[in-house]
């Protein structure tokens, strides 16, 4: 298995695959605790805490924290509204973000320089920052429902997507990488006759995928594990994400650990999943974001 | 430079609307309406109209005094002392509707000192925004350089070549997709007081020789315990911003320096970092920025407690623009923290100027 060169001796290998693996152990272990308390009962739960026991499917190994967190609570529900509200998010904001870089890179038209800088200024808005004056300001926008005109966007899947559609950063990302398509290919179809919502559409996003891709996952890792912003303006039981459904379990006066644990693997472990299918394409995108300097 | 071939007004305009109108009603708006919000009395809902107040939410929230206590005098103009103890006035003596001293209105003790006979008094017109600035500070203070260092250190580990690298690569970087809400719980739960799982792997590494401490209860440990807890989830994404700076330095020159027969930390030091300069500005400040906007570690895990020790900005921004429906004291805040982060982004802006 391990590959012998001669200026990689076989103790020196030894002691490098044994940092990496106890640094290994370090990040894993709370997961894995997680996963194997989630098959135990409570009780064997906090007693397996004094041995190795605590990281093993051992003892009394079953399903029932998991049918019990289900009983508890409706998580099949935040599990759908998290997924569409993430899924909606997403997918706006590929389109909506890609199709303003692409004018911002292709096209001159008057303004373009100065709005393109005060979207860059927005990058330094952290949103911690201006959720309280959003929270007031939601609460009194109107919009057209089947009821015709209503006021008022608290208690809705609206107020989770819309606001989070458009950032700077997506739209920086999408700039960046236009910046770097030929411009030949872009005018030549221009020559041919095609309008600019052809080449957008025909030409550009189809060369786009690494970048897409990028922007996707950013987005869905943002929106998924949102918190803060869905606790302030969702009271609705029916409209709950998946984390601010936790509630129902730490709530209690004696948290049910057991469900607790089963309720934190079914929201975590569908997300681990994909990322580890996904690995290469999940830390490129990170790493683009820290390109930008 | 505009060629006639793209200049185009109306569709340029039209394509950038949708993404430039979101930007501006959702986070412009927001982030101007904080400082109008600020110099008013605005609440969520309120049956009376709302007035402009001036600076009155500053001054509320960033109030402070300085007050000298001097101690009790017998006739004999001998400080009195009761069982070893030097006695002094009620400080309310002073704080409430004393005239000669409307600077000390309504303020409370934040911390005092002892001063030979005196007691030196710091008052602040609000002690619990005050801990939450420090606390907040205190926590990006410590994590910036912890995490960035840490994280550099994991990307020279993985930046090795080794079979199955990509694997410990992958594992590093799990925590940073799962989310910090699940995190915090999962380590709450780690932080059992007693019989907690760290305690007990402690006192298993040290053969029972470890104290078992009360991580989250005790206000000594409670910040540093959330602090390790967020390195511990956020250090993977800053390793693969360093491990992208890593690879951009060029393979010859540490050919170069290895021909030249230099040491591991030669290299590293003369290579590898001046490589890295930009890289580390770039992450210094997004672990910053980040760091400031701590919230949801405090509302899973302590809910600012013990005894404050954990209240941050964030989450008093929230208690009072949320909590109380107090949106202009929340906005207060929100300006505050957003002050703040201007700065340290300006000074990251003037560090790189001055570098190229």
């Amino acid at each position: 298995m391990a590959l012998v060169t001669p200026d990689n001796h076989g103790l020196r290998l030894w002691t490098r695959y044994s940092v990496l693996v106890l640094v290994a152990v370090i990040f894993i272990f709370p997961l894995l605790f997680m996963a194997m308390s989630s098959l135990k009962p409570d009780q064997q739960l906090l007693s397996d805490t004094n041995s190795l026991r605590a990281f093993l499917p051992v003892g009394d190994i079953s399903m029932q924290n998991y049918t019990d967190a289900f009983e508890r609570a409706p998580i099949g529900v935040f599990v759908v509204n998290s997924v569409l509200i993430t899924g909606a998010t997403v997918l706006f904001t590929l389109f909506v973000c890609s199709l303003a870089a692409f004018s911002f890179v292709f096209l001159e038209w008057s303004g373009r320089g100065l709005i393109f800088s005060i979207l860059l200024a927005t990058l330094i808005i952290p949103y911690e920052s201006i959720f309280i004056p959003l929270l007031l300001m939601v609460s009194q926008l109107p919009w057209i429902g089947t009821g015709g005109l209503e006021w008022g966007w608290l208690n809705t899947y609206r107020v989770q997507i819309i606001p989070f559609i458009a950032d700077g950063l997506s739209i920086f990302l999408f700039v960046q990488y236009f910046k770097d398509l030929p411009r030949e290919l872009i005018e030549a179809s221009r020559v041919e006759g095609a309008s600019w919502w052809t080449i957008y559409r025909r030409v550009v996003m189809p060369l786009s995928g690494p970048v897409i891709a990028t922007a996707a996952i950013l987005k869905f890792l943002f929106m998924y594990n949102q918190y803060l912003w869905p606790l302030m303006v969702v009271q609705a039981e029916e409209i709950r994400p998946v984390m601010v459904g936790l509630g129902y379990f730490t709530d209690q006066l004696n948290v049910p650990w057991g469900e607790v644990m089963a309720y934190l693997t079914v929201i975590t472990i569908p997300v681990l999943a994909f990322y580890l299918s996904l690995q290469r394409v999940f830390i490129a995108s990170v790493a683009s974001t820290g390109v930008k300097g | 430079m505009a060629s006639k071939l793209t200049r185009s007004n109306r569709a340029g305009w039209l394509m950038a609307l949708p993404g430039v109108g979101l930007i501006a009603t959702f986070i412009i708006v927001p982030f101007f309406l904080a400082f109008g919000f600020s110099l008013t009395n605005q609440r969520l809902a309120s049956p009376n109209p709302t007035e402009y107040v001036g600076f009155e939410n500053y001054s509320d929230l960033l109030g402070m005094a300085f007050f000298t206590l001097e101690p009790e005098r017998d006739e004999a103009g001998n400080a009195v002392v009761e069982d070893g103890e030097i006695q002094y006035p009620r400080l309310r003596k002073f704080t409430r509707n004393n005239p000669d001293y409307p600077n000390l209105q309504g303020k409370r003790e934040w911390f005092s000192w002892q001063s030979g006979e005196n007691r030196k008094v710091v008052l602040a017109s609000d002690v619990v925004f005050m801990k939450a600035l420090v606390n907040t500070v205190t926590f990006v203070l410590v994590v910036a350089p912890l995490q960035s260092a840490l994280a550099l250190g994991l990307a020279l580990l993985i930046n090795q070549k080794l079979r199955g690298i990509s694997l410990f690569r992958a594992i590093y970087f799990m925590p940073v997709v799962v989310s910090i809400v699940v995190v915090s719980l999962l380590w709450k739960f780690i932080y059992s007081p007693g019989d907690g799982l760290l305690n007990n792997l402690l006192s298993g590494l040290t053969f029972g020789l470890w104290q078992p401490l009360d991580w989250l209860g005790n206000p000594s440990t409670a910040l540093g315990s959330i602090i390790l807890m967020s390195v511990w989830q956020g250090v993977g994404f800053h390793m693969v911003i360093w491990l992208a700076g890593l690879q951009t330095i060029s393979p010859t020159l540490y050919e170069a320096a290895e021909i030249e027969g230099s040491s591991k930390w030669q290299t590293f030091r003369y290579v590898t970092w001046p490589g890295l300069r930009n890289t580390a500005v770039l992450i210094l400040i997004v672990i910053t920025m980040q760091a400031f906007a701590l919230y949801a570690q405090i509302d899973v895990m302590t809910s600012g407690g013990p005894l404050d020790s954990t209240q941050v900005l964030v989450f008093q921004a929230v208690e009072r623009g949320y909590g109380k429906q107090d949106i202009s004291g929340g906005s207060t805040i929100s300006v505050l923290l957003f002050l703040i982060v201007l700065a340290i982004s300006l000074l990251q802006r003037w560090l790189t100027r001055e570098r190229t």
